[in-house]
């Protein structure tokens, strides 16, 4: 059944219908209606809602709910995320899975409460202390919620760690239809790690500390041998009138929104603009925007940022083709006419070179 | 012949890493001995600090996960909320609970949870090396504290039980010390009745207690016992400091 939902409710739902019983979380603007909306619906569901103290508390709540076996979800934005990272960072070396939802503002520090795309190093870096990744899904639309939120609760059971849902303020807040006929809970996967008392079997224990470095570097490299593997089979993007165009957008989540607005009007006049959005932003898909590059010889990477995810295109294309970019960093929000024109112009600047080189 | 005392099964046979004299590795035989006659191997879990305690699963024969510094009493509250019939209790040192983790274990003391806090109060940061920590006498000498510890500077030492008897979310608190044999058979008791108190659904327990940190104290190991009594409980008073009726 279709009904009108903002995003941040929806993700609350598409939690719940995922299996998730156990939310933490401390007020933030503009992502409070996702703890809201899990104060409301926790209750009814047999669920536990928690209004912590703080993020850090919240994403501790987070890892002790995991460790005693549950499905669990904190979310934040901006400064919260921030508070959280030590938490995540112990999430991943202690192996555990748990989903953590950044609705992101425009910072830095206190910045703005409008949605932004600023945090898209620390969410795609690791973000906390250590040599680690975690898995980035980025929905662009409030239906997209409901493939997003199961998605990230079965690969962090899947994978045993943290999974970032990186949204924005304007995601959070905006309302579309959405329903959750589709939505399938993920499997229930084998569990004996966790904490539950040594009841008919021996004592266990979960930590991170490991003194021998040899120990603590083959730790790394089994957690590394677990992203490579996630590289591999994990990343997800979605391809918009890539066949014939000449001009490729790079965009995720709501810039992606808005720069399909864009690729509109320019497919109006003709001009061959195409698009890849990555839904993975980490693992990034390098791959198909190097299969891209093969006969295409321009991306243009729009963000709501002042240029993070560009290093990963620059990262992907090593070298080849031309890369141009356009952010507002803060939490400003171009109109698609506004892309449109910038694109324009670049689209124009590319044609007039003669030094492009033909793939 | 009678046996009076014996290895308790849940402590492991490894070595303790703890220094000569120290308080820990009588709290963590006291803890195993009251699990053990309680019979709650099965149900017990333990959220392990960062701090001297940080080991714990070298030496219990029961559940434990590692917090990270002074998270201890959230990391609790989540096991407690997915596993309400299990015995849940964080150990948490000075530092841990009084300085990084305060809000964390104020909150949960505050809501309420059916957890216990042993808070493990030697007057420094072992691990790290002596540095003053919150419960740090005044003139206390630490490596932070060169001249001693100055009000002016450094603030006063924390009264955990005291500041936690005003939170209505409290139902059992005693401070105990375990610098003496009478004082450990207290601190025993203590510790069982908070574990009795949570799985009778009582409410937040804590139990604090005084232990020697010789190394750090820079004195001997019946001196830094002895100086529990003469100057430590002066400022830190034993007793109960909240029994709510159950
Ligand atoms: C976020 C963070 N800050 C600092 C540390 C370093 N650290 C580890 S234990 C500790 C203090 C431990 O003192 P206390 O809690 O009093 O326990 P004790 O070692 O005395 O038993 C510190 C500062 C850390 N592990 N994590």
């Amino acid at each position: 059944m279709r009904q009108l939902m903002s995003g941040n409710a929806a993700l609350g739902e598409a939690a719940v219908l995922s299996g998730c019983t156990h939310y933490f979380g401390y007020p933030i603007t503009p992502q409070n209606e996702i703890t809201e909306y899990m104060a409301r619906r926790m209750p009814g569901a047999g669920g536990v809602f928690i209004q912590s103290e703080s993020e850090i508390a919240a994403i501790n709540m987070v890892l002790g709910a995991s460790a005693a076996g549950a499905r669990t979800m904190t979310s934040s934005s901006g400064p919260g995320m921030s508070l959280k990272q030590e938490g995540i960072s112990y999430l991943v070396a202690d192996e555990l899975p748990a989903v953590i939802v950044n609705m992101v503002r425009g910072g830095p520090g206190m910045g703005s409460i409008a949605g932004a795309q600023s945090d898209y190093f620390q969410a795609t870096r690791g973000g906390g202390h250590g040599d680690y990744r975690t898995v980035v899904l980025a929905p662009a639309s409030v239906q997209e919620l409901t493939e997003v939120v199961p998605m990230a609760f079965d690969l962090a059971d899947k994978y045993r760690s943290p999974v970032i849902i990186l949204g924005d303020g304007i995601l959070g807040q905006m309302m579309e239809p959405v329903d959750f006929d589709g939505l399938v809970r993920p499997p229930d996967y084998d569990k004996s790690w966790a904490l539950t008392g040594a009841k008919g079997r021996p004592a266990q224990s979960i930590y991170s500390l490991i003194f021998d470095v040899k120990l603590q570097e083959e730790k790394n490299w089994k957690l590394q041998r677990k992203f490579r593997l996630i590289e591999q089979d994990e990343v997800r993007y979605e391809t918009y009138l890539v066949d014939d165009a000449e001009m490729i957008v790079v965009a995720y989540g709501i810039g992606a929104r808005i720069a399909r607005g864009a690729i509109k009007r320019l497919r109006d006049e003709g001009k061959k603009v195409g698009m890849i959005r990555p839904i993975t932003l980490w693992p990034f898909p390098m791959k198909a925007l190097r299969e891209l590059a093969k006969s295409v010889t321009d991306f243009f990477v729009f963000e709501l940022s002042a240029g993070q995810m560009v290093e990963d295109v620059r990262l992907a294309l090593e070298g080849e083709g031309h890369i141009h970019f356009y952010g507002r960093p803060g939490g400003v929000v171009p109109m698609p006419v506004e892309l449109y024109r910038i694109i324009s112009r670049h689209y124009y600047q590319a044609h007039a070179d003669g030094d492009r080189k033909q793939p | 012949m009678k046996t009076v005392y014996a290895r308790p099964k849940l402590l492991k046979e490894a070595d303790f890493h703890y220094c000569p004299g120290c308080g820990h590795g009588i709290i963590n035989r006291l803890l195993m001995e009251v699990i053990e006659e309680m019979d709650l191997q099965g149900d017990a879990i333990c959220v392990a600090p960062a701090g001297c305690g940080m080991l714990l699963y070298n030496y219990f024969e029961i559940d434990v996960i590692e917090s990270a510094h002074g998270r201890g009493a959230a990391v609790a509250t989540g096991i407690k909320r997915v596993r309400p019939q299990n015995l849940v209790f964080s150990y948490q040192g000075d530092g841990d609970l009084a300085a990084i983790g305060t809000a964390e274990g104020f909150h949960a003391a505050n809501r309420g949870e059916n957890i216990t806090v042993i808070f493990v109060n030697n007057g420094v940061y072992g691990m790290t090396g002596g540095q003053m920590a919150p419960t740090t006498l005044l003139d206390q000498v630490t490596t932070t504290t060169p001249t001693g510890r100055d009000a002016g500077l450094a603030g006063h030492p924390v009264r955990i039980c005291e500041v936690f008897s005003q939170l209505d979310g409290t139902s059992y608190l005693e401070r105990v010390a375990v610098n003496r044999p009478a004082a450990v058979v207290k601190a025993k008791k203590a510790i069982k009745k908070a574990f009795q108190r949570q799985v009778d659904g009582a409410g937040f327990s804590l139990v604090e207690i005084l232990s020697p940190c010789p190394v750090n104290w820079k004195m001997g190991t019946l001196e830094a016992c002895e100086w529990i009594d003469e100057v430590m409980v002066a400022h830190f008073p034993l007793g109960v400091f909240k029994e709510v009726p159950c």
